[in-house]
């Protein structure tokens, strides 16, 4: 998800726009095929690799049936590998919270300096965090999560109903045909309940979320410039985690994984997984797509795909668009769209 | 047409180019003054704002520790942790290659926008800035900086004089505090549903933006009064303007009337009149811009001494000329010319077409003119004596001063001609009873130029006053809180311990300075414990207070409170004030604490140390027979730095140092005014001159020879200065009183003690007769020269 991140990282790479992201590595760690984590530890930070996310989202809904999306991301960002102690820290936090309602989309964005506790992620008992914000509990099955903005804070227990998920290659994830990858699972069976505090009151809600973890040291190629991704959950109970990476040339790198109800998990082919824009709309002086048809032919799934409020846009240092997408044809369902690298 | 028009107004300048010069040379002095002033002004105030922009000081709240001036940096994670957005900021000095540079540290990530180096802003890679150690530094101590320091250094225009902006990390490094900051910056907008502030961290306290250690109100009053200056000046000016107008208007109706009879459309030609007044105001204003400029060059360094000595406000010492000034300064100008020309204009607009176009000398002559002089005089004194009962703030005080100044100007002529009239009635003899009524018929076309004279002097005497009160006042505040032989400093309690028992049997007392920062009565201040004995007892005067004073506060019964905060909080001898965890104590004596922008208290140390345990002193005043050997002793036996000891002189020194530039300042504006006034008068003489042939003649012809003619001109110019000298004294004491007593306290939150200083009066006295002389010299001569051709001249064609 969130590969956008890195451009957080971003400090240098935004002066260079997405494209040509740090392509090679400068003394920090890369991934290489085939890797064996190991839990609870691989659920705390990576301080070699130049940067990392704990990446949630959540549907959620209201008693009276309106929907809501949330999203809780910490994001570290290394200057050089490795720790060390105090201001001195080359690791930098960022963190992005929202909340989106058909008519609302309240975003906060949080900045840390590493080496002083002002943010950072604990294997076990796990704790992530940045200021007030927090995602942490005994295990990695059972947490709290809160964060606050302006104008939204959210206090949520998250209860995870199925095993983790490996993407790729055991949890090795391509991202271009250079080679470029990550270390990428995720948790995507968290039910999740709590409260959202919005400037109107207090609103109860409940639903599934989705957690998440990649780390990496240059996940993108040079002549990428920005990628949509995808997550759905459809009525069937069957998951859908996709993305594809559009390339400045026109040309795209798609990558999906499909999780079956039971929670097995398998990667599809390159190219099984297929997004295509149907409309935009005109969001923060640009045209987002905010429609989309999805097709996964291998698995009979032909659904559209379209956002619960097309405004969803986080106007944070890098902005991005991100919010919660209903899915409606061969398959029913709800979802997380992230979209980054529209200009 | 208009060009033929054109030509014949030009020529008047062409054939009288001593008006066009009194003309160009009155406006541009005057807009000199006034944007030399305001180049003073704004210069001062792009430091403080970058020094602002540096630390955040008037933008934004800040946490500040309630006592001592460290913040653990844990307690900034704390209250991140809680949901306060707070930045960290640690600043400090380090001595670099023999210069003291101001070390101020911020976290990047954290701090609101506009607080970093304006390079970080601008490109430079922010990457950097974290991973690599850089400071950015102002660039005239870029480089003993770099000497110093293993880090790379970056010159920047935009840090604040004498300081270096870096990450807190290399900050902490050099400052050698790890793990310390010194305060924190609240970020405006905060998330909802945060603890309390006292809940996280109860040692903190907030201040508000713009307020506390308030430099920019301070040195605003500072500004106020150079401005009052430069306004004062600048309305000089104006007098000469409209002068030179007047007189170029009057003389040009015979033109105007053959113009208008060739059928010149009595329209155009005021356009074509206004439009040639506002480019001889362009071009004056242009050369009174770059005057301006060197004016300021020339003060700046003084005024940024003055500023950093009276308030701590850094300033650079460096001008630059901005667009701005350049646009005010030109637009002053034009204001001005309007202002003295509209008049003129209208009446050319409204004059009948063939009305005699005979010299009728001076409109102002007339009696109704004079009506209204009187009736606009006596209602702007009236309304200087509503500003001075009802006013409130500086404004007020600044309009008092206003109506005070031009009511009088208004008057002067009205009440010079009584004060000639008796003059007249006392004599007896033919030249001397025509020499009365000559300069009586000459008052109308003086009394611009001595109105000019009556408002420098005036600003002379009221400034001076005001300046040499304030020295004098200081200086006996200094004797009282610096009664001390010596100020020693030391680096930690440990050595502060160390030092009481070094010294316990050296010295006749030991005064530790215990202070803390606090809120009293609503409004911060700060808070002394005083080792009450013989030091205080006889330094100390009061300015209102119920004895005995140092008894009752030694005991722990009475407190102390200084002038500013006995105004803000309306405090009074007896009320009781809350010193701190519910102890009130009634108030024993108020005290006078010159220069101080801070409400303070003092009382006795016992029951500071009770209320303030965790308050330790680190500097001590030292009482000691033979200071120098007690400061030998220190240094040598107990190894403090010789920084850490300061001896009383050598205060004192330093702060009438910095009166003395006070004056300078003061003294180059009164000299320029003076000059600028004695200008005026010289132009009004020279223009009177040439129009007063024709009342000579018949005296000359009478036997008077030209001679005596150019003495009694020199005597009468002399007679005008010293009959308006007479008057200006008075107004300028007014003038300092209004300065003392309402726009010091509105200003800076205490009033002066007014002195008087007869010499000082006195030697005004005799440069303004000097000025009038030199001003009437030249006249004088040019009618002592006159060709007794020119006098027959007015019998044969009379006109």
């Amino acid at each position: 998800m969130a590969l956008l991140l890195i451009l957080l990282l971003p400090i240098p790479a935004a002066a260079q726009g997405f494209a040509g992201m740090g392509s090679d590595a400068e003394g920090f760690a890369v991934p290489r095929p085939d890797p064996d984590f190991t839990f609870p530890g691989d659920h705390g930070s990576h301080p070699d690799y130049r940067i990392e996310w704990w990446y949630l989202t959540a549907n959620l809904e209201a008693p009276d049936g309106t929907p809501y999306g949330l999203q809780w991301t910490l994001f570290r960002s290394a200057l050089a590998p490795g720790e060390r102690p105090g201001w001195q820290s080359p690791q930098i936090w960022f963190g992005h919270a929202a909340v989106t309602g058909p008519d609302l989309h309240h975003v906060a964005e949080r900045f840390a300096r590493g080496g002083i506790g002002q943010a950072g992620v604990r294997a076990a008992p796990f704790s992530a965090w940045i200021d007030d914000w927090r995602m942490e509990g005994e295990t990695f099955d059972r947490m709290r999560l809160s964060a606050s903005g302006p104008d939204f804070t959210y206090d949520m227990t998250l209860t995870a109903n199925g095993p983790l998920v490996l993407h790729g290659q055991g949890g090795h994830s391509v991202k271009s045909a250079q080679g470029q990858a990550s270390y990428y699972y995720s948790q995507p069976h968290f039910a999740i309940e709590g409260r959202l505090a919005l400037p109107d009151g207090e609103v109860p809600v409940k639903g599934t979320a989705w957690l998440d973890r990649e780390w990496s040291s240059q996940p993108l190629a040079a002549d990428q410039d920005g990628w949509d991704w995808f997550s759905l959950s459809f009525a069937t109970g069957a998951k859908l985690m996709g993305f594809r990476l559009r390339g400045a040339a026109g040309d795209q790198f798609t990558y999906a994984t499909w999780i079956a109800p039971d929670g097995s998990a398998v990667a599809l082919d390159r190219g099984a997984f297929q997004a295509t824009p149907l409309e935009t709309t005109p969001v923060a002086g640009r045209e987002v797509p905010t429609r989309w048809r999805v097709v996964v032919p291998d698995k009979d799934v032909d659904v559209m795909v379209a956002a619960l409020n097309p405004q969803a846009w986080m106007a944070v240092s890098l902005p991005y668009w991100e919010g919660p997408v209903r899915v409606s044809g061969s398959h029913q369902g709800r979802g997380y769209l992230e979209m980054t690298g529209y200009e | 047409m208009t060009r033929a028009c054109l030509q014949a107004l030009f020529s008047h300048w062409w054939r009288n180019p001593l008006q066009l010069f009194t003309l160009l040379a009155g406006l541009g002095l005057a807009t000199a003054l006034w944007s030399g002033v305001q180049a003073v002004n704004s210069e001062a105030r792009s430091s403080y704002d970058a020094a602002a922009a540096t630390l955040g000081e008037a933008r934004f709240d800040q946490l500040v520790p309630r006592a001592g001036d460290t913040i653990p940096q844990q307690t900034f994670v704390a209250l991140r942790r809680a949901g306060w957005k707070v930045a960290p900021v640690l600043s400090g000095t380090m001595t670099a290659n023999g210069i003291r540079v101001r070390i101020v540290g911020i976290d990047p990530l954290t701090a609101p926008g506009g607080i970093g180096p304006q390079a970080l802003e601008t490109g430079t890679d922010p990457a950097a800035f974290l991973s690599q150690p850089v400071l950015f530094a102002n660039p005239e101590v870029a480089d003993p900086l770099a000497g110093a320091v293993p880090d790379r250094v970056v010159p920047d225009k935009g840090v604040a004089p004498g300081t270096a902006l870096t990450d807190i990390g290399v900050a902490q490094r050099l400052l050698e505090r790890p793990g310390e900051l010194s305060r924190l910056i609240i970020v405006p907008r905060q998330p909802m549903g945060r603890p309390p502030l006292d809940r996280i961290a109860p040692d903190l306290l907030r201040r508000p933006a713009q307020g506390g250690s308030d430099v920019r109100r301070l040195t605003d009053s500072f500004h106020l009064n150079l401005s009052a200056f430069g306004l004062l000046s600048f309305a000089v000016g104006i007098f000469i303007v409209h002068g030179a107008i007047g007189l170029a208007f009057e003389q040009r109706r015979a033109m105007v009337r053959t113009l208008r009879a060739l059928g010149m459309p009595l329209r155009r030609l005021v356009i074509l009149m206004a439009a040639e007044l506002l480019m001889l105001a362009l071009v004056a204003g242009a050369i009174g811009v770059l005057l301006g400029y060197a004016v300021a060059a020339a003060l700046l360094p003084d005024v940024a001494a003055t500023l950093e000595g009276l308030y701590g406000a850094q300033v650079s010492g460096a001008l630059q000329l901005r667009p701005a000034w350049w646009l005010s300064g030109l637009g002053i100008a034009m204001a001005g010319t309007v202002l003295a020309g509209a008049g003129a204009l209208w009446r050319i607009a409204r004059m009948p077409i063939l009305h005699s176009a005979g010299a009728r000398a001076w409109s102002m002559t007339s009696r109704r003119w004079r009506r209204v002089q009187a009736v606009a005089a006596v209602a702007l004194f009236l309304a200087a004596g509503i500003l001075a009962r009802h006013g409130d703030g500086l404004v007020p005080g600044f309009g008092l001063l206003a109506c005070l100044l031009l009511g009088a100007a208004l008057a002067l002529p009205l009440l010079l001609d009584p004060l000639l009239d008796v003059g007249m009635r006392r004599t007896r003899g033919v030249v001397s009873e025509w020499f009365w009524a000559d300069t009586r018929q000459q008052l109308p076309g003086l009394s611009l130029s001595l109105m000019a004279l009556l408002l420098a002097m005036a600003a002379n005497v009221g400034v001076s006053t005001m300046v040499s009160s304030f020295r004098l006042t200081f200086e006996g505040f200094l004797d009282q809180r610096l009664a001390s032989e010596l100020y020693v400093t030391a680096e930690d309690k440990a050595q502060a311990e160390e030092l009481q028992a070094f010294v316990a049997s050296r010295v006749r007392a030991v005064l530790p300075l215990l202070s803390v920062e606090t809120r009293l009565a609503g409004v911060a201040a700060d808070l002394y414990g005083a080792r009450v004995g013989p030091t205080y007892s006889e330094n100390w005067k009061f300015l209102d207070s119920r004895k005995p004073v140092w008894p009752h506060v030694a005991a722990g019964e009475a407190v102390i409170v200084n002038e500013q905060l006995a105004r803000r909080a309306g405090l009074t001898i007896g009320e009781h004030l809350d010193v701190g965890q519910g102890v009130r104590l009634p108030i024993a004596g108020i005290v006078g604490d010159y220069g101080n922008p801070v409400g303070q208290a003092v009382i006795g140390e016992a029951l500071f140390r009770k209320l303030f345990p965790e308050i330790r002193a680190t500097r001590f005043g030292l009482r000691s027979n033979d200071p120098e050997a007690l400061r030998a002793a220190l240094i040598r036996e107990l190894g403090l730095p010789p920084g850490a000891i300061v001896d009383q002189a050598r205060i004192k020194a330093f702060s009438m140092r910095v009166f003395e530039r006070t004056f300078t300042v003061t003294a180059a504006l009164n000299v320029l005014t003076l000059a600028v006034a004695g200008f005026a008068m010289l132009m009004s003489l020279l223009t009177l001159a040439g129009m007063r042939v024709p009342q000579l003649a018949p005296a000359w012809a009478l036997g008077l020879t030209r001679r005596t003619l150019g003495r009694l001109e020199l005597l009468r110019a002399m007679l005008l200065a010293a009959l308006t000298m007479a008057m200006a004294l008075p107004l300028g004491l007014a003038l300092a009183w209004v300065l003392l007593a309402i726009v010091n306290v509105e200003a800076f939150g205490w009033r002066l003690p007014m002195y008087l200083f007869p010499s000082d009066y006195a030697v005004l006295g005799v440069c303004a007769l000097a000025a009038a002389t030199l001003a009437a010299a030249w006249p004088a001569w040019r009618l002592s020269r006159t060709p007794p051709s020119d006098l027959l001249k007015v019998f044969s064609n009379e006109r």
